[in-house]
């Protein structure tokens, strides 16, 4: 079996995994980073959702091989130590989940779209939301904690 | 999913010569399309050759009056590019609105294209616009590439390069869009060019389609006023859980007077 390695939270992993792994199935089954989830396993639901050189992609349709060479960061490389990164900090204050399974997922699709537009409007926040589906919260306190952030990462009061 | 070899080749010409004598290899582009594909097991190909380390097939420029786009250009790289949204901005949107931003951030206008998927929005795009598919071997117009349900001009082991879109006076896309996987269950591209009006029509057929009704009437007056009383029969439509071909007929003159309005 190949071997490869990975950058997942700035560390290297070297790895043996079939040609035909997918990213995700790396991360969980042999790296153990079980914070992203499997929710859909055919590309709609975003649960997967991890970072690729910055950009948020589905992990259960990528090549574990195709990352290689590239930055990955999954949602347990977002902290700071204790300290949450201020996205995971709004989905807690502001309720932005119900049972969590999704939660990764949009917390790692979010935090690119702040990084883009850091003042999204509501439409443009649901619009970008499109890659990740919820099936609790009706979306609601997901968009408030995207504009909580938004604002915090501005300077003003979250 | 059945395991593989794996390539991945830095230029066009090792690319090409990889898939020389491999029957079951098969390109993968940014995978957002044949991924789920091999998930199902609905191809076991015996090796992929990823483009992904081509660096030479991710250049958009404009070459005097068209943009030539990369195949390995991702739609989100479209959607932002500086120079689409200066010259096509209707092509901008379109690709701003396929699938979500992780399929943006990965999938690719090659890949996209190669795949020919009958519900597919970039296909609009290139028979609106009358664009032309370039490829390691030859160059194809857009009025032949579109061959069938995922099926194209293309030989096997041929490979897109770019696409080269000609630059229209005005343009716009207008989708009613699957819920989940936002694919088009139909999308309208409106081109006014300089040889005339095109209309092209992705999502409601076996492949994208013109219809020249609307052409005529769009030629006389390129207002959505001129589209009224114009019908699309349902005969050859494709009709499924989400929308029956009667519908999908119906939503061609929505989005098309949709598509011209937000050329105006």
């Amino acid at each position: 079996m190949p071997t490869i390695t990975l950058r997942v939270n700035r560390k290297n992993h070297t790895v043996e995994c079939a040609n035909s792994s997918l990213l995700v199935d790396v991360l969980r089954e042999q790296l153990r980073l079980t914070g992203t989830h499997v929710g859909c396993d055919t590309s709609q639901c975003g649960a997967c959702t991890v970072h690729v050189d910055g950009h948020s992609v589905k992990s259960c349709t990528m090549l574990a091989v195709e990352a290689q060479d590239a930055e990955i960061t999954t949602i347990e490389g977002l902290a700071d130590g204790n300290t949450l990164h201020p996205m995971q900090a709004a989905f807690q204050e502001c309720h932005g989940l119900q049972c969590g399974f999704c939660t990764s997922g949009m917390v790692m699709s979010t935090t690119e779209l702040v990084s883009r537009n850091p003042d999204p409007s509501e439409p443009e926040i649901r619009h970008w939301l499109e890659g990740n589906l919820c099936r609790c919260t009706g979306y609601h306190n997901i968009v408030r904690a995207v504009q909580t952030c938004a604002r915090g990462s501005r300077g003003g009061t979250p | 999913m059945k395991d593989f070899q794996f390539h991945r080749p830095t230029t066009v010409a090792e690319a090409v010569a990889l898939m020389a004598g491999k029957d079951g290899a098969k390109f993968l582009s940014g995978g957002q399309s044949l991924l789920p594909v091999l998930k199902l097991d609905l191809a076991e190909p015996t090796d992929l050759i990823s483009l992904t380390g081509i660096a030479e097939l991710r250049e958009i420029r404009v070459d005097g009056q068209a943009l030539v786009i990369g195949a390995l250009v991702t739609h989100d790289a479209v959607a932002r590019s500086a120079d689409v949204r200066k010259h096509i901005p209707g092509l901008a949107a379109l690709a701003g609105g396929i699938g979500d931003p992780q399929v943006r951030n990965r999938g690719t206008l090659g890949g996209s294209v190669a795949h020919a998927d009958p519900s597919a929005d970039y296909p609009a795009a290139i028979l609106a616009l009358g664009a032309t598919v370039h490829t390691n071997l030859r160059k194809i117009d857009a009025e032949e590439f579109f061959t069938g349900l995922f099926e194209s001009a293309l030989a096997p082991g041929e490979l897109v390069t770019a696409v080269s879109f000609p630059i229209p006076k005005r343009a716009a896309y207008a989708k009613f869009a699957h819920r989940a996987s936002k694919y088009a269950l139909v999308g309208v591209m409106v081109a006014l060019t300089s040889s005339g009006v095109r209309v092209a029509v992705t999502g409601a057929g076996a492949k994208v389609f013109r219809v020249s009704a609307m052409e005529d009437a769009l030629t006389k007056g390129f207002v959505p006023e001129a589209l009224s009383g114009i019908t699309v029969s349902a005969d050859d439509l494709n009709g499924d859980a989400e929308a029956s071909a009667e519908f999908r007929a119906h939503l061609i003159g929505v989005m098309a007077k949709r598509a011209v309005a937000a050329c105006q």
